[in-house]
C-alpha cells in the first residue's frame, strides 16, 4: 500500500508542477485587459428594499421626520432654477423674501434699509413643488448653513456684478435691481429701487455670507466697506416665511431684459 | 469565471465567437479559456440622499435610495467574483441627514454597502476639514486625493493620494483628485488645504501606478467636473483625460453630469481613456466591467470598448 502511494506521488508532481508553471507563465505574461463594457444602471422601484438598510436608517429618519414634515403652506406652482434665461421663478421668490425679511433686521438694528438682494444661482438645490411645502422642503432648496449678510457697496460694484451676471449667463436672482443688457453685451438703464444707479453712492446689498467673502468668483462683495452679518440662516428665512403666508404665490416682474 | 458563462453574459458574445482560431492542445486552451473579469460599481454627489425620492417628485420620481442601491449591488456582488466600489466625492450636504448628524448616517451605510474607496468633493468640507475628521471613525472605507495637501490641516496622515487593490491577479490602482477650492469654499471650513494642479499631479500619480508599480487598471476618481463648455480653459475630466496619460478611467463628480453612457476621450498618446459621471443623488449606479485574458479577445486596433 505505502508503495503505492509513494509511487503515485512520484508520477503526479512534475506534472502538477508542470501545469502550475504554464498557467503561471502564460498568465503572468500575457493576460491583457480585452474589452471594457461600461454602463448606468438606474436605482428605481425595480429593486427590493434591503430591509437591514432601512433599519439602520429608521430611527434617525424618525427624529427627522417628525421636525420637518409638518405642513407650513401651499406654494401655488412648481418653481424650478432651470426655467427661464435671466431669471429664474425660484430665484425671483427666494431673492424677494431674503431682501424683504433682512430689511426688517436690518431697519431695527442699524436704523438703514436694504437697497437689493443678490444671490446665486448655484445656491438653489431643488425645486419648491406644487402643493404642500414643509422645513424639509426649505432643507433641500437651501441644505447650507448660511447666513445672511449685507454688504455696504458703491453703485461701482453693482455695475461689476451686472458685468459678472452678463458674462456668467446664468439666471442668478436678484430683488431691488433692474437692468438691461445692451446689443453690445454691456450694463444698461440700471435702476436700484426704481431709481437710476449713482456709481458713487452708497448702497446696501444683503447677500449670504458664502458670497460675501468672494464665493462663486462673486470678487465684487469684498470691496465691500463695512460688512452686516444679520446671524440669520437663509434657510430659517425660507422656513419663517413659509410659516407667515398660506400661500406661496410669485410676481413675475421682469428685471433683466435683453436689447437686440 | 467559466468561459461560457463570460459569452452568456457579455454584450460581446457575438464578436468572441467570430475568433474561431482558438489553441489546440486542451493543455493550452485551458489557459485560453481564463477570462478574468473586474467590475468597477460607482457613485458621486451622493449629498446625503438616503431616502428615494417620493413617488410624486416632478423630476425623479420612487429613484434613488440606499437600500435599493444596496440592494442592485448585493445582485452584482453575487454574480461577479472580483467587486470595487467607489465614490467620486460631494457624499455630504443636501438633505437634513446631514444637517442633523453630519455625515455620519452616509458613512455607516456607505460602510454597510462596503465602498472600497471614495475621494473628497467640495462639500465634504461643509463642516469644515474637523467635520471632516469627525465623521471618519464612521467610515470602514479609505478616501484618496492627491492633489489636495493636508499636512498643515487636522487631516493630515488621514487621506493618501492612492490605492492599489489586488482582485484575482490583477491589479488596480486609483488615485484621487479634487476641485480648486478657493472661491468655491469658504477659507474658514478648508483652513490650510492646498490645491495642488489636477493635470501635474494625474501625470505623477498615473506613471508612478502604471509603470513603476504596474498597475493593469489605473482609475482616476475626479471630482473636478465633467466640462464646462462656457469655461473652456477651466480643467475638467474631459481635459484631464485629453492633456495626461497612463488612466484607463476616471470616474467623476461635481458638474452632476447624467451621462447617458461612459464616452471615450484620447490621452496624450492616442490611447483611450473611458469617462463616466452617473449625475447626482444615488439616482444612478456607473458600472464598468474590465476583461482580461491572454489576449484571445484582442482585437487587431487593440482593446475593444462596448459603451
Amino acid at each position: 500500500m505505502l508503495h503505492t502511494k509513494n509511487y503515485h506521488t512520484f508520477l503526479k508532481l512534475p506534472t502538477l508542477i508542470l501545469l502550475l508553471l504554464t498557467t503561471y507563465s502564460s498568465f503572468s505574461q500575457e493576460v491583457v485587459n480585452t474589452i471594457i463594457e461600461g454602463k448606468q444602471i438606474n436605482i428605481n422601484e425595480a429593486a427590493e428594499p434591503k430591509p437591514e438598510y432601512n433599519s439602520l436608517i429608521a430611527p434617525y429618519r424618525d427624529k427627522i421626520n417628525r421636525d420637518l414634515d409638518e405642513p407650513l403652506a401651499v406654494c401655488s406652482e412648481t418653481l424650478d432654477k432651470s426655467k427661464g434665461q435671466f431669471q429664474s421663478n425660484i430665484g425671483d421668490f427666494l431673492a424677494s423674501i431674503v431682501l424683504e425679511k433682512s430689511d426688517v433686521i436690518f431697519q431695527k438694528r442699524e436704523k438703514k434699509s436694504i437697497d437689493a438682494c443678490i444671490l446665486n444661482h448655484g445656491g438653489i438645490r431643488a425645486i419648491m413643488p406644487q402643493g404642500n411645502v414643509s422645513a424639509r422642503t426649505a432643507f433641500e432648496i437651501l441644505p447650507f448653513e448660511n447666513t445672511a449678510v449685507v454688504v455696504e457697496l458703491k453703485g461701482e460694484q453693482i455695475i461689476e456684478f451686472i458685468n459678472y451676471f452678463i458674462t456668467e449667463k446664468k439666471p442668478h436672482p436678484i430683488a431691488g435691481l433692474t437692468f438691461s443688457i445692451s446689443a453690445a453685451k454691456k450694463p444698461k438703464n440700471v435702476k436700484i429701487k426704481k431709481e437710476p444707479i449713482v456709481l458713487d453712492k452708497t448702497y446696501y446689498i444683503v447677500t449670504n455670507d458664502y458670497l460675501a467673502n468672494g464665493g462663486d468668483k462673486m470678487d465684487f462683495f469684498k470691496k465691500g466697506t463695512k460688512t452686516f452679518d444679520l446671524d440669520y440662516k437663509m434657510r430659517n428665512i425660507l422656513i419663517d416665511y413659509m410659516k407667515d403666508v398660506d400661500t406661496i404665490k410669485v410676481t413675475s416682474e421682469i428685471k433683466v431684459v435683453q436689447e437686440k | 469565471m467559466k468561459r461560457r458563462d463570460f459569452l452568456k453574459n457579455t454584450a460581446a458574445s457575438s464578436t468572441l465567437l467570430g475568433l474561431g482560431s482558438l489553441p489546440l492542445s486542451s493543455f493550452e486552451s485551458a489557459n485560453a479559456l481564463e477570462v478574468k473579469k473586474i467590475t468597477i460599481l460607482h457613485t458621486n454627489d451622493v449629498h446625503s440622499h438616503i431616502d428615494p425620492f417620493p413617488a410624486n417628485h416632478p423630476k425623479n420620481p420612487g429613484q434613488g435610495g440606499v437600500a435599493r442601491r444596496a440592494a442592485v449591488i448585493d445582485q452584482i456582488r453575487k454574480a461577479e467574483e472580483h467587486v470595487l466600489l467607489l465614490d467620486a466625492g460631494d457624499i455630504f450636504q443636501g438633505t437634513p441627514y446631514f444637517n442633523y448628524y453630519g455625515g455620519e448616517l452616509e458613512f455607516k451605510l456607505m460602510s454597510m454597502m462596503k465602498y472600497d474607496l471614495a475621494t473628497i468633493g467640495n462639500h465634504d468640507f461643509d463642516n469644515g476639514v474637523e467635520g471632516l475628521l469627525a465623521q471618519l471613525p464612521h467610515a470602514k472605507f479609505d478616501f484618496v486625493s492627491a492633489n489636495y495637501d493636508f499636512r498643515n490641516t487636522v487631516l493630515d496622515t488621514h487621506v493618501k493620494p492612492y490605492k492599489i487593490f489586488k482582485k484575482g491577479g490583477i491589479k488596480i490602482g486609483v488615485f484621487g483628485i479634487g476641485v480648486e477650492l478657493k472661491g468655491l469654499v469658504d477659507k474658514k471650513l478648508y483652513k490650510e488645504t492646498v490645491y495642488n494642479d489636477p493635470i501635474d499631479i494625474t501625470s505623477h500619480f498615473a506613471k508612478k501606478l502604471k509603470e513603476d508599480e504596474k498597475c493593469d487598471i489605473v482609475i482616476c476618481l475626479s471630482h473636478l467636473g465633467f466640462e464646462y463648455k462656457n469655461d473652456p480653459e477651466k480643467v475638467c475630466d474631459r481635459m484631464l483625460a485629453q492633456k495626461t496619460k497612463n488612466i484607463d478611467l476616471i470616474i467623476g463628480g461635481h458638474t452632476h453630469t447624467f451621462l447617458d453612457k461612459p464616452i471615450v476621450e484620447k490621452n496624450s498618446a492616442g490611447q483611450d481613456v473611458v469617462i463616466n459621471q452617473v449625475g447626482a443623488y444615488g439616482i444612478n449606479l456607473g458600472r464598468i466591467d474590465f476583461y482580461f485574458d491572454n489576449k484571445m479577445n484582442l482585437s487587431s486596433t487593440g482593446r475593444k470598448i462596448i459603451l
